[in-house]
């Protein structure tokens, strides 16, 4: 098992302000919107360097998404900045007409996506965002990692033509992949080679991943573990390409377990290769206040789950 | 602005094509939403024809030039008219309107040349228009942004969120018109959702509000676009409450909603027809 480790905690969102930050200064065309949350978004860097080139929306999410839409003729590239809930469910309908339909160049940025929100609890906690971001025709659905892929992700989406929705998260998590990675849309990350089980996440998971990747190991399971940030389009080739080898594959993800990242893989399976499947992620509950690591306990998003998922699976093939 | 009698009469011959063509193509669909785009009619034909700085040719970023956005999509028989006959696409598009594989689809989609903003889904026009005319200022672009709404659209919620927006952030190269036609779906405004003092309400959020009751008379039209246009660029959007009759040039569709979104029948399209002159040519 390739060896990973951290000096420092941070949190993705985090990862976000600073690629906006990096952007002011070298993207003139970027405009930065928030519905009243600068801070919760960590766009305050952006606002200092930028004061022209930020438009407060105040809390009124419907216009931002369609001012945000508007703004792209004339060729800017508008980030909207609120949290995930209030930037898919509560505008559905304003991204389908107005940025999905119409095929326009915002960048829908969500922070305190999933259950690790924690404490707000299920009213601000989406589990369906994925779901509801990759039926839309045309949209990238990105949940990058840690702080530095956040980092890299907000910076390579603002080349990358057509609606995006990048999902990030409230809590310090270990950063762990590099700093001057280069984000690639749509191009799945291997994180660690192996060939007993496959082990796919997205998002805060995949430290989780990397975790119960070493628990496997001191049990003699060698499990291949890939990063997929990107779930629309999802990279199927490195998926088939992995089951390939492992013939079974365990997903991981902080997202119902209807519509999600899980669900693309196995539409994937079903239509390639056939392998023996286990979800990590919520089963259809809505979440409730605590802790991030008490909540990912309680929900079953853990290393320990993703251990048991594993041997599952493993014992399931042929 | 001086406008000759012959130059209001060539617009008002332009609308009366304009209105042939609308309840041509919703017979030929059977089906469609003749009533709000007959009363608007004027309008249009007072932006595209005579106000709005166009450059020829289609550029979806529309620098330099003067921009539509049409948020009540309903009225899209008016909307591709006006857009095939100012150029933007072959009158020969027109038979296609809502059948399969026509660009020309139930409400407008990006897809069109012309159309910047896919609408039909009440509400969303005024925050786009506002997005687009923020665009211009951050592109030192001195063009307007005008932008249509229906008066029953302005019960989505969504609207006063965008009439609070547009002041507070001084969005003065704007102009939005309300058809004020009173008439929706399911009835009048007034009995399904009163609007009460429209004027007021926009006045309280800060707008430069000017009403015009003859929305049908292209004169009027024109000399009420002229004066919004000259309170633009004063710090506060400007809001033009458009008092027009739905169904606008063919007697039995007049001033009712019933003929918000039902088709002529054959019968029916012979006697409007018989009222619109045919101007530039059926297509």
């Amino acid at each position: 098992m390739k060896k990973y480790t951290f000096t420092e905690k941070k949190d993705t969102r985090s990862g976000f302000g600073a690629g906006l930050a990096e952007l002011g200064k070298t993207n003139p065309n970027v405009v930065a919107l928030c519905a009243d949350l600068i801070g919760s978004l960590k766009m305050d860097a952006f606002i200092k360097d930028n004061p022209d080139r930020f438009i407060q929306c105040g809390i009124a999410e419907a216009n931002m998404m369609s001012v945000a839409a508007g703004l792209t003729i004339g060729g800017k590239i508008p980030f909207t900045g609120t949290f995930a809930n209030f930037s898919t469910g509560r505008v559905y309908d304003q991204i389908r007409q107005s940025i999905a339909y119409s095929e326009k160049n915002v960048k829908i940025c969500a922070s305190h996506a999933g259950i690790t929100l924690g404490e707000d609890g299920a009213t601000h906690q989406i589990l369906e965002d994925i779901g509801l971001m990759k039926m839309l025709p045309g949209m990238t659905v990105i949940n990058p990692c840690d702080y530095n892929q956040t980092k890299a992700a907000t910076i390579a989406i603002a080349d990358y033509q057509g609606p995006v929705y990048l999902r990030f998260g409230r809590p310090v998590m270990p950063v762990f992949t590099d700093a001057d990675q280069k984000f690639e849309v749509g191009k799945a990350w291997m994180v660690n080679e192996g060939k007993d089980v496959t082990i796919v996440a997205t998002g805060h998971l995949v430290w989780e991943a990397i975790k119960a990747g070493e628990q496997l190991e001191a049990m003699g399971i060698d499990a291949e573990i890939i990063n997929i940030h990107t779930i629309k389009p999802l990279d199927s080739e490195a998926i088939l390409k992995s089951v390939a080898k492992t013939r079974c594959i365990v997903s991981c993800e902080e997202h119902n377990r209807l519509g999600g990242l899980g669900d693309s893989i196995a539409q994937l399976l079903i239509q390639n290769d056939l392998v023996p499947m286990e979800y990590i992620a919520i089963n259809d509950v809505f979440g409730e206040s605590g802790t991030p690591a008490e909540l990912m306990k309680k929900f079953g998003l853990d290393d320990l789950h993703i251990v048991e998922a594993a041997k599952k699976v493993i014992g399931r093939k042929g | 602005m001086n406008i000759s009698d012959q130059e209001i009469k060539q617009l008002e011959e332009v609308a009366s094509q304009v209105r042939r063509d609308i309840v041509r193509m919703v017979h030929s669909a059977t089906c469609g939403h003749p009533g709000g785009s007959l009363g608007c009619t004027d309008y249009l034909v007072a932006l595209y024809f005579k106000i709005m700085n166009r450059k020829p040719g289609f550029d979806m970023d529309g620098i330099g030039e003067d921009l539509f956005f049409l948020s009540n999509g309903h009225v899209s028989p008016l909307f591709y008219s006006i857009l095939s006959r100012s150029g933007y696409f072959p009158t020969s598009e027109m038979p296609g309107f809502r059948k399969l594989g026509s660009i020309l689809q139930g409400h407008p989609t990006t897809h069109v040349p012309g159309v910047r903003m896919a609408s039909g889904s009440l509400g969303q026009g005024l925050s786009v228009a506002i997005g687009a005319a923020l665009s211009k200022k951050y592109n030192n672009d001195p063009s307007l942004v005008f932008s249509l709404h229906g008066d029953g659209e302005l019960q989505e919620g969504q609207n006063w969120e965008a009439a609070l927006f547009a002041p507070h952030h001084k969005v003065d190269n704007l102009i939005a018109c309300i058809d004020y036609n009173g008439q929706q779906i399911d009835g009048p405004t007034e009995k399904i959702m009163s609007l009460g003092n429209l004027k007021a309400k926009f006045e309280a959020f800060n707008w430069e509000v000017i009403e015009e009751p003859k929305g049908n008379d292209m004169r009027s039209v024109i000399e009420v676009i002229l004066k919004a246009k000259a309170l633009t660029g004063k710090g506060r959007p400007v809001c033009i409450i458009l008092t027009t009759q739905m169904g606008y040039g063919i007697d039995f569709m007049m001033g009712s909603h019933k003929w918000h979104g039902v088709a002529p029948n054959d019968e029916q399209l012979a006697v409007a027809l018989a009222q619109l002159p045919e101007t530039l040519g059926d297509y």
